[in-house]
């Protein structure tokens, strides 16, 4: 896929966009967006995008490859779906910043250090260890993103709110030794991997 | 036999000594109340959230929920699937709907499961809790049972972001449902119908990652509780009352406020009104305590 | 008149009125005070047995005037309307006018029942100065309607008539049918998609489609009710709407001449010239094209790909540029925005998609517009097969090769270019009107008299410069007041964009399609439908001698007392419908079926001498002597309202209606528009002792909202010269007020009352009561 890094297209031509339609996550759909602008005001996190949904529906349609899939707008995504049901065009706006998201990963054009980004892939290593998600762990293993010396430090920054998780039981020390798991994990392994290869194989390349 | 019965999705959050414990309980103890028997999903896996998608792409993630669904289908056939998380219940639902929608998806699907040695049929409907309650059970029917009317608490009903959207409960608008007031006043509570922030974004999984701004959102919805008189907010999702509840401390710190706003589940409101113990309703479980509803629990 | 007059008025207790007003006591004004021959009392008066009792005096008992004394006039028209009697009637407002517009108390018991014997007075004064109007005998019934351009506007309305069973005589003035249509590769699709498309990218949404031009030529073509004139003009068009004579030169270079009913004018349009705009670079580079040249060049290409004019190279990438010279401010630019450019170019990047789907179509738009049932379907459909729409400010186009258009984005916030083999702009749409009649005096409108005289002077110096470019009479109209039709604004032909489309201010000639606003092919076909349902109203109006729109099938019309006339010529001037010729005596020459009987007239004229039957100087002014003014001392304060019938009279019953009190001491008198309103109304009202005038009309201006488009706007240059009056009078400016009023204007139009109350308590009693 190292070719798809580094395309250059030419600006206001469909390339991109076709890109983004065979590759992204319901990206067939950017085109439609008639650029009213609603997506972004109803975002909760709209002012902290650079770019914020309907920019980078343009920006896609403008060719702007490199802007779009190296920014980490579509990082700030919380799912909250504000802008799916507000959509006059009933763009599905949430899962399509998913699939940036993800496309932006697969290529590995992520911003380097994008906090999301990072909890993302701790959570899913997380769940697929054992098929549920192992909260204990996750939040050490976010503490410890940035290394140890500042993982201590965050991690004593949520240490009254770790006590008082533990006493009030939705907080289990004794998940670290073990904890919550599927019985059938080499199945999920199996399958989730299946997925992946064939998702893979679908990915369009362009020169 | 039970009056009613559903396959049960309880998610990852919602397991024993997981962040929403409180709501598992809370939830036996509320359906044994109205006579709703859960079965369990046996084996079931996590749905990968709404953070799951940077990793889990696409097909990945739908594969995840495939596997529920079917193993579902396979263990407790002709059952609804119900789950009491907003997340779960979304990205289920959104799975089965998805493969329905897309034959080729569906298809690349069955061979990922076909590795599991599942099969999706994929007939399933998937419902939430609250649409349990609202669609099956009725609030006449929630109202009817209360022994212990919870007079002279005033709750704020956040429904928040998932639960509501994008497909919420059927009939209730995205920009002001009204299904959890009705609750709230069905166990005879005042709800608050002016609260401006009941389907505001907690911030969801950036809580994690993106504290400051999730901090944020998170005290304008605390803030409009007070500011509408309420004495506790009560929510049905587990993310939204984590975000919610556990982090006053930090946002008092931050922004110099002094917030100690109880954060309940539905499911603790109705445990208690039903006349249960503090501990059926996992008001152990609260890091704010809620006092008034421990009050009518010792009664 | 020779008949007998015999008066009766009829006092409807029904509604509540009978409740509210002591009955007995009205009868008693009617019969010694309005001295009425007859005088009768009805529970319900409008009831079928009320209204016969009326008809019944009318038949058996002689009765020819009638004061009925009910509801507002705007109620229960039908019932009083006595078509088959030759009867005048009026109507005494105590429903709307008395009771629903005061308190029932009290206190307000005693000023009410005096407000309903004050209208009971006048009245009685009204109908003594009435007569029952009646067809002037100058009418015809003629069954032709000329249709003046055979593009698609024309056609349609040359088959909607001819189907309705009406002869149509269609001047076209080039060799063919069809207009600009006719050169179209396809159309905007008329249809939206079926109700519950869903939103997805792979919906069906409509696309282009034939344009059904050469049927719609066929089937005028082979119509035996139609007459095509192709190469033909319209040299003379005199007479009014039922017995227009038009000469019509011919291919063969004779004139014909037609007796004609009604004309529509759909003369539609040209394309403006964008090579004023250098920088786009379409006068000298062959690949930046209009629209319509785009047409062209899809034709040529039939099935295959487009090719540019340059080098006949395959279009593959095409930007189109919208808005060009419109929406502008810039001199020699258009003002206003054609408002289809934008469906046109989704349509033709589609022409490029249908036969290449990898062709890049861009659309630089500022704000796209695609109005119409289909329109935002289409607009979905040219997205979902892949046209980019990208709003945007473009600077420039350089020529070359590949072409590159230079543009700000507006969205990305930045400056951005696009490469393209061929660029297409959107260039507005111009009018073709003939020369405007008024273009001279409008110009004038609040300039002082020197100013207007200098005005008029340098306009004279332009008329008369060689170079300034002449536009041609399209109907040769031999009317006193110009050639050709008004124009509304920006040289667009018509009366009321909203109000009343295909009105124009020449009864029996109507615009439509885009000589009168912007509009593409499906307006255009809908417009002149409604067109030809116009004119075929008029044909059938004018051969009874009834009116249009807005006093739709009225039969009163004006006369003048010649011997009273001094040739003053303000009729003549003033008629805001072009009506009133000059004879060869240089007197005024009416023409009834051009009239619309709003009174504009009868309010220029300084000797009093226009009138109508059923109004009149005299009917108003007997209303206004009528209305018994209280002493001095009795603190009861009259207040005149002369209130336009078509807004203002209405918006106070409204008020009424809506519970909204109305002051005891106003007297409301409708008139036809505040243009007929004559200042020795006036001088009248303060002579006999009124405390305070209100006059209640229309918007005027730009966007006025006049029924009879200038009426407002003349009487308040009349009423500029009330204040000599007063002055003379030695009365305070105030006691007089002109104020526009909207029919939905029902709580500020009893305000105005109230404030004209609270002026009089300000400045006092009028000192003329005797
Ligand atoms: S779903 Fe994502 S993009 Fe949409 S409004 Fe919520 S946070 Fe913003
Ligand atoms: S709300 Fe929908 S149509 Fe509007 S800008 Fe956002 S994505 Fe586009
Ligand atoms: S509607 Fe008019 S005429 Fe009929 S009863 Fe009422 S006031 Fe009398
Ligand atoms: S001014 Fe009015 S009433 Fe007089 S002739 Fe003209 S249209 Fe008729
Ligand atoms: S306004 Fe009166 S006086 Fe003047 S020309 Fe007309 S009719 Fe004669």
């Amino acid at each position: 896929m190292s070719d798809l890094n580094t395309r250059m297209i030419e600006k206001y031509r469909n390339d991109f966009l076709k890109e983004v339609e065979a590759n992204v996550e319901e990206g067939e759909w950017v085109k439609m967006c008639m650029q009213c602008g609603v997506c972004s005001g109803s975002c909760p996190l709209g002012k902290h995008w650079a770019h914020p949904p309907q920019e980078i529906f343009m920006m896609i349609r403008a060719g702007k490859r490199e802007e779009v899939l190296t920014s980490d707008s579509m990082w700030m995504c919380t799912s909250c779906y504000n802008c799916i049901v507000r959509c006059p065009r009933e763009l599905p706006i949430t899962h399509i910043m998913h699939g940036l998201a993800t496309y932006s990963k697969k290529l590995g054009l992520v911003p380097k250090g994008q906090p999301t980004a990072t909890f993302a892939e701790i959570f899913w290593n997380n769940m697929m260890k054992k098929g549920r998600v192992n909260e204990l762990k996750l939040g050490l293993s976010l503490y410890f993103k940035d290394g140890f010396g500042q993982g201590i430090k965050n991690a004593m920054a949520n240490q009254k709110l770790g006590m008082s998780m533990m006493k009030a039981k939705r907080m289990s020390p004794a998940e670290f030794f073990g904890g919550h798991g599927i019985k059938d994990v080499g199945g999920l392994q199996k399958m989730i991997k299946k997925a992946q290869e064939l998702e893979e194989a679908r990915m369009k390349k362009f020169d | 036999m039970a009056k009613y019965t559903y396959s049960y999705y309880p998610g990852c959050s919602s397991q024993k000594g997981a962040s929403s414990s409180n709501l598992m309980k809370s939830v036996q103890t509320m359906c044994e109340e109205l006579d709703v028997e859960l079965k369990e999903i046996p084996d079931w896996n996590c749905c990968s959230a709404s953070i799951g998608y940077a990793s889990g792409s696409e097909l990945p993630r739908i594969t995840l929920s495939a596997r529920n669904i079917a193993l579902s289908e396979e263990h407790n056939p002709g059952e609804t699937i119900v789950a009491t998380c907003a997340a779960c219940w979304l990205a289920t639902r959104e799975a089965a709907e998805r493969l329905s929608h897309d034959p080729q998806l569906k298809a690349e699907a069955d061979q990922a499961l076909a590795e599991a040695g599942l099969k999706l049929k994929n007939e399933t409907p998937i419902k939430h809790m609250a649409e349990v309650l609202v669609e099956d059970i009725g609030f006449e029917n929630i109202q009817a049972g209360v022994k212990k009317p919870l007079e002279g608490i005033k709750i704020a009903g956040y429904v928040g972001c998932q639960t509501n959207r994008p497909f919420g409960i059927h009939g209730e608008s995205f920009e002001n449902p009204v299904y959890l007031d009705k609750m709230i006043e069905a166990v005879g509570a005042e709800s608050v119908p002016t609260y401006e922030k009941k389907v505001q974004c907690c911030g969801g999984a950036l809580a994690f990652s993106e504290p400051e701004k999730s901090q944020e959102m998170i005290k304008g919805i605390i803030e409009a509780a007070y500011d509408n008189g309420a004495d506790m907010i009560a929510t049905p999702c587990p993310l939204c009352q984590a975000n919610v509840e556990i982090y006053q401390d930090q946002i008092n710190e931050r922004y110099n406020t002094k917030f100690n706003m109880p954060v309940v589940y539905y499911s603790q409101l109705i445990s208690v009104a039903y006349g249960r113990s503090a501990e059926d309703a996992a008001l152990d479980g609260q890091i704010i305590p809620a006092k008034q509803l421990e009050e009518i629990a010792k009664k | 008149m020779s008949e007998e007059k015999k008066f009766a008025a009829y006092i409807c207790t029904g509604c509540g009125i009978g409740d509210r007003l002591d009955a007995a006591s009205l009868e008693n004004v009617a019969t010694r005070e309005g001295r009425m021959n007859v005088v009768k009392q009805h529970e319900m008066l409008c009831s079928k047995e009320g209204v016969k009792m009326i008809q019944d005096d009318i038949d058996n008992d002689g009765v020819t005037h009638i004061v009925i004394a009910a509801c507002s006039r705007r109620a229960k028209v039908d019932a009083f309307s006595f078509p088959e009697s030759k009867v005048a009637v009026t109507r005494a407002n105590l429903r709307e006018g008395v009771i629903w517009a005061r308190p029932d108390t009290d206190e307000a018991r005693e000023t009410t029942q005096e407000m309903a014997e004050d209208y009971i007075r006048m009245s009685c004064g009204e109908i003594k100065q009435m007569n029952p109007p009646k067809p002037s005998g100058q009418q015809e019934r003629n069954p032709n309607i000329l249709v003046v351009g055979g593009g698609v506007t024309g056609m349609t309305a040359a088959l909607e008539a001819a189907a309705a069973g009406y002869t149509v005589h269609l001047v076209e003035k080039s060799g063919e049918l069809g207009g600009h249509a006719a050169k179209l590769h396809k159309r905007v699709p008329f249809k939206a998609a079926p109700v519950g498309t869903p939103n997805s990218p792979d919906a069906n949404l409509p696309m282009p489609e034939e344009t059904g031009v050469p049927e719609m030529i066929q089937a005028v073509e082979s119509n035996d009710n139609i007459k095509v004139y192709l190469n033909s003009r319209i040299t003379k068009t005199s007479g009014a709407p039922g017995r227009f004579s038009v000469d019509i030169s011919t291919e063969s270079g004779d004139t014909v001449t037609e007796n004609i009913g009604s004309i529509i004018q759909a003369t539609g349009f040209t394309p403006w010239d964008p090579s004023v705009l250098s920088e786009l670079h379409y006068s000298d580079s062959p690949d930046v094209i209009t629209q319509l040249e785009l047409e062209e060049l899809a034709n040529a290409a039939g099935d295959g790909p487009i090719k540019r004019p340059s080098d006949g190279k395959e279009v593959k990438a095409v930007v189109f540029v919208q808005d060009v010279g419109q929406n502008s401010d810039k001199e020699g630019e258009l003002p206003y925005d054609s408002g289809v450019g934008d469906l046109v170019s989704i349509k033709q990047a589609l022409y490029f998609k249908h036969h290449n789907g990898d062709c890049d179509t861009t659309i630089v738009y500022d704000n796209l517009r695609t109005p119409g049932a289909p329109g935002e379907d289409f607009y979905r459909s040219g997205q979902k097969n892949g046209v980019i729409f990208t709003k945007g400010d473009v600077k420039e186009v350089v020529p070359g090769d590949t072409l590159t258009v230079k543009m700000h984005d507006k969205i990305l916030d930045e400056d951005a270019e696009i490469h393209a083999d061929l660029v297409v702009l959107d260039v507005g749409m111009v009018p073709n009107s003939g020369p405007d009649p008024y273009a001279a005096t409008e110009s004038l409108e609040g300039m002082s008299d020197e100013e207007r005289e200098a005005e008029l002077e340098a306009q004279a110096e332009e008329a008369a410069d060689e170079t300034a470019v002449s536009v041609e009479s399209i109907l040769n109209l031999t009317y006193r007041q110009g050639t050709d039709l008004p124009q509304l604004k920006w040289g667009f032909t018509d009366s009321h964009f909203i109000c009343f489309p295909y009105e124009t201010r020449r009864t029996g000639i109507y615009a439509a399609g885009p000589v009168r606003r912007p509009m593409d092919i499906k307006q255009a076909m809908d417009d002149a439908t409604g067109a030809a349902m116009k004119a075929i109203q008029e044909i059938e109006l004018a051969a009874q001698g009834r009116a249009n729109h807005p006093r739709t099938g009225d039969l009163s019309f004006p006369t003048f007392r010649r011997e009273g006339c001094t040739q003053c010529k303000r009729c003549t001037v003033e008629c805001p419908f072009g009506a009133i010729d000059e004879d060869e005596e240089r007197y005024p020459q009416y023409n009834e079926s051009r009239c619309r009987r709003c009174g504009t007239c009868m309010g220029a004229c300084p000797v009093r001498v226009i009138s109508f039957e059923n109004y009149s100087v005299n009917t108003v002014g007997a209303q206004i002597k009528e209305c018994l003014i209280p002493e001095e001392w009795d603190e009861k304060p009259r207040i005149l309202v002369l209130a336009c019938e078509n807004d203002a009279y209405p918006a106070l019953d409204q008020a009424a209606i809506a519970g909204q009190e109305i002051s005891p001491w106003a007297r409301v008198i409708p008139v036809r528009c505040l243009g007929s309103v004559s200042l020795s109304w006036v001088t009248d009202a303060l002579n006999n002792g009124y405390d305070g005038i209100i006059m209640m009309g229309c918007k005027r201006g730009e966007d006025y909202q006049c029924h009879f488009v200038r009426g407002s706007t003349m009487a308040n240059e009349r009423m500029a010269k009330v204040g000599d009056t007063l002055e003379s009078l030695n009365l305070e400016p105030e006691r007089v007020v002109v104020h526009e009023v909207a029919i939905t204007d029902i709580e500020r139009a009893p305000a105005l009352i109230k404030e004209m109350e609270e002026t009089i308590e300000k400045v006092g009693l009028s000192p003329f009561k005797f």
